[in-house]
């Protein structure tokens, strides 16, 4: 019962929160939506702490979508070897994780001892900052720790399967039952932090401006007939 | 030929006396919000000095504005590519102590206080951390009227530039003030450094405006404008901006800064400009050929050929008629007397300045025996340097400072000659030659500029209401967001009759 419960009910309930919430405030809190920086009261401590986050947590997101969106199979077609895949996975993860974690320190390190960073601090602004050290640190101690110390964990026959079903809407939650504590830890603690993203600052990588590049530099709007364009 | 309306705004250096009577009104009108505190959509500058934000006209630092790279005209700090390759830290971002801590006073103290061997005091306080500042080090116009002195004035990097020694020894040195507002320019940096296109240029006047729920906060912006006129409000994590006060303009009522104005020296109106030239005007090879090259993307209002594309454009009789008795066009355009703030940025900027004369003429002191000519020599030994005026005005000519002080100054001994008499023949001068005008122009002149009467200074149309989608749906909705319900929300779907 546990099993359905962690590996169904729970991913479901936190993304449909996530989904629903989103589309709420898309339609009706436009206003409060936006990257909360804090870049305008200090500058010194975010140059190290901000790219080495978001950077980290980009190669972190490729890495996986190589382990748990591409299939095993994928890479013995191409003659990858588990031994090699792991190896790439432990050194180029570990790079990532720690960067993940270290920026995040730094962030939250920051957060507190700036006053004028400290005094607009919310809440959610702490929550997300901890409830990412907590995902991260478990995979970070997931990916250099554990995968060298007690064994090169291979997620992509479990987890991986896993999470693919659940977009298919058939889980297979019998795949998790023998998954390690840690790696159970890590998979609900990132869907509970899922389900906090419409109602914190993480919200802005949902409006990263990819299509920047390709407008015209210039904008003009007409007064009387964009709405009615737009809307 | 793209015709395209403009509010334009011309300020007259002359009669600026610093009051700051404009600041105060702005900031009471737009930016008295928590988030805001710091932001002077307009702001009067000593100079010499830093200006506000400190050294704001520095590009090295903040590379605001465009220039050219292979002869082709790109964003000073990079393009999009390199602006989503920084997106988590915008290296060349002014930050707070660059403008300057916000803070008030412990007034309660005063009444709260027990009885003391001392008068109680009412100590600063931080609006951003609520603590109490021991020390304030640097405020909005900290340096007003030269006060920061020797040690301030060389933050100014029109200065540093120039080759002559700044004296700052009280009868030697010069100053002057500098009113800015955004300059809502025709080739506006911030709107194309904007990641989320929530800035734009308003098709109807040019007004260049953020919107607010497009805008995530990016912050590029800040520094791509090189005014350094679009601020980052840290309360809702987004940018504002001077707004030309387009709900007063909308009206047919000039900006609150311009209403306000003790010294009169603002004069608002419209141009006509072709929008397909901007770009082209705007990557020109030499800065200095940057003046002229933005003077050709204006369109002759009284041309038959314009009024008639204009029609066809969709700008009503009213607007036509305005940019034909606009101040702006006359100072600006006709004239020639009034130039944009640093035209080297390539961003076409639309406030214009008359630079400012009387400190020059002040050391003349036998002006009863002086003859018209003797005015000339004058002009080049003035107070303030030329090179400094064209630094800030003319991308370093000073041929085009000359010129506008020459009329200026043929404006003046006209003047005075008509009134007091005693002059020699003005129209025969080598002063009116050399200022290339003529005793009508300059009457003309002296009357828009002296006596400056409010319907002759301010020739602002009204904006088009009759355009808007429903009138009759939106009786009694109320503009303010989140206090009454929006526009276009109403309870009866099928009201908004489509």
């Amino acid at each position: 019962m546990a099993a359905i419960f962690w590996w169904v009910i729970f991913p479901y309930i936190t993304l449909t929160i996530m989904v629903l919430g989103l589309l709420y405030r898309f339609a009706f809190r436009q206003l409060s939506w936006a990257a909360p920086s804090t870049e305008f009261f200090e500058k010194k401590w975010l140059r190290i702490g901000s790219p080495l986050f978001h950077w980290g947590i980009i190669f972190a997101f490729l890495g996986h979508v190589m382990g748990m969106v591409i299939p095993k199979g994928f890479y013995d077609f191409f003659g990858i070897s588990d031994e090699l895949y792991h190896a790439g996975a432990i050194i180029g993860g570990g790079i990532a994780a720690l960067m993940v974690v270290v920026g995040l320190i730094i962030l939250l390190i920051r957060k507190m001892k700036f006053e004028r960073v400290r005094a607009h601090a919310t809440f959610a602004s702490f929550f997300s900052l901890i409830a990412l050290i907590i995902v991260a640190g478990l995979g970070t101690y997931m990916t250099i720790i554990y995968n060298t110390t007690v064994v090169s964990y291979e997620y992509r026959t479990t987890i991986g399967p896993w999470f693919r079903s659940l977009f298919i809407f058939q889980p297979k939650y019998h795949l998790m039952e023998s998954v390690p504590f840690v790696f159970k830890a890590h998979v609900i603690a990132a869907f509970a932090l899922f389900a906090a993203i419409p109602f914190t600052n993480l919200i802005h990588f949902y409006t990263l401006p990819l299509g920047y590049p390709g407008r015209a530099p210039q904008q003009y709007r007409s007064r009387s007939n964009y709405r009615k364009k737009g809307l | 030929m793209r015709i395209k309306a403009q509010v334009a705004m011309v300020m007259h250096l002359d009669k600026c006396i610093g009051c700051h009577t404009c600041s105060v009104t702005c900031k009471n009108t737009w930016t008295n919000r928590p988030g805001t505190e710091y932001m002077w959509f307009n702001n009067v500058e000593t100079r010499p000095g830093p200006g506000y934000p400190k050294s704001w006209e520095d590009r090295d630092r903040f590379k605001g504005g465009w220039e050219l790279r292979n002869g082709k005209l790109k964003l000073k700090a990079g393009g999009p590519i390199s602006k989503l390759a920084n997106i988590f830290y915008n290296l060349n971002m002014a930050d707070m102590n660059d403008y300057y801590e916000p803070w008030t006073y412990d007034y309660e103290h005063l009444i709260n206080s027990p009885k003391t061997d001392n008068l109680p005091v009412a100590r600063p306080q931080s609006m951003i951390t609520g603590k109490y500042m021991d020390k304030p080090e640097w405020g909005p116009n900290w340096d007003d009227d030269l006060a920061g002195g020797s040690e301030v004035v060389p933050l100014d990097p029109n200065v540093q530039k120039l080759q002559e020694h700044i004296s700052m020894q009280y009868e030697k040195t010069f100053m002057m003030y500098l009113p800015r507002i955004c300059e809502h320019c025709l080739n506006p940096s911030c709107v194309a450094s904007c990641p989320s296109g929530a800035l734009y240029k308003r098709d109807e006047d040019g007004v260049v405006l953020v919107d607010q729920e497009a805008c995530r906060g990016w912050r590029f912006c800040m520094n791509g404008c090189p005014y350094h006129k679009v601020y980052y409000n840290w309360n809702t994590h987004k940018a504002e901006k001077c707004n030309f006060c387009y709900p007063r303009t909308e009206a047919g009522l000039p900006t609150i800064c311009s209403e306000t104005c003790v010294g009169r020296i603002r004069y608002i109106g419209v141009v006509l400009y072709d929008a397909d030239k901007v770009k082209e005007a705007a990557s020109v090879e030499d800065p200095q050929d940057l003046y002229e090259a933005q003077l050709s993307v204006f369109l002759d209002p009284f041309d038959p050929e314009v009024i008639k594309e204009a029609e066809k454009a969709g700008i009503s009789a009213d607007w036509i008629e305005g940019a034909q008795n606009s101040p702006v066009y006359k100072m600006a355009m006709k004239w020639k007397i009034a130039l944009p703030l640093h035209p080297e940025y390539r961003t076409l900027p639309m406030v214009w300045y008359v630079p400012p004369l009387s400190p020059i003429m002040n050391h003349i002191t036998n002006e009863n025996d002086l003859k018209t000519d003797g005015y000339i020599p004058a002009v080049d030994q003035m107070r303030i340097p030329m090179e400094y005026l064209a630094s800030i005005l003319s991308a370093g000519d000073t041929d085009v400072i000359r010129k506008v002080l020459l009329k200026l100054t043929a404006m003046r001994v006209h003047m005075r000659g008509k009134t007091v008499g005693g002059i020699d023949q003005f129209r025969q001068s080598e002063l009116v030659k050399e200022a290339g005008t003529s005793p009508e122009e300059v009457e003309e002149m002296a009357r828009l500029l002296g006596v400056a009467k409010y319907n002759e200074r301010f020739v602002i149309p009204t904006g088009r209401r009759e355009m808007d989608e429903n009138l009759y749906f939106e009786q009694g909705t109320c503009s303010l967001e989140d206090l009454a319900p929006p526009e276009g929300v109403a309870y009866h779907s099928f009201g908004k009759g489509e």
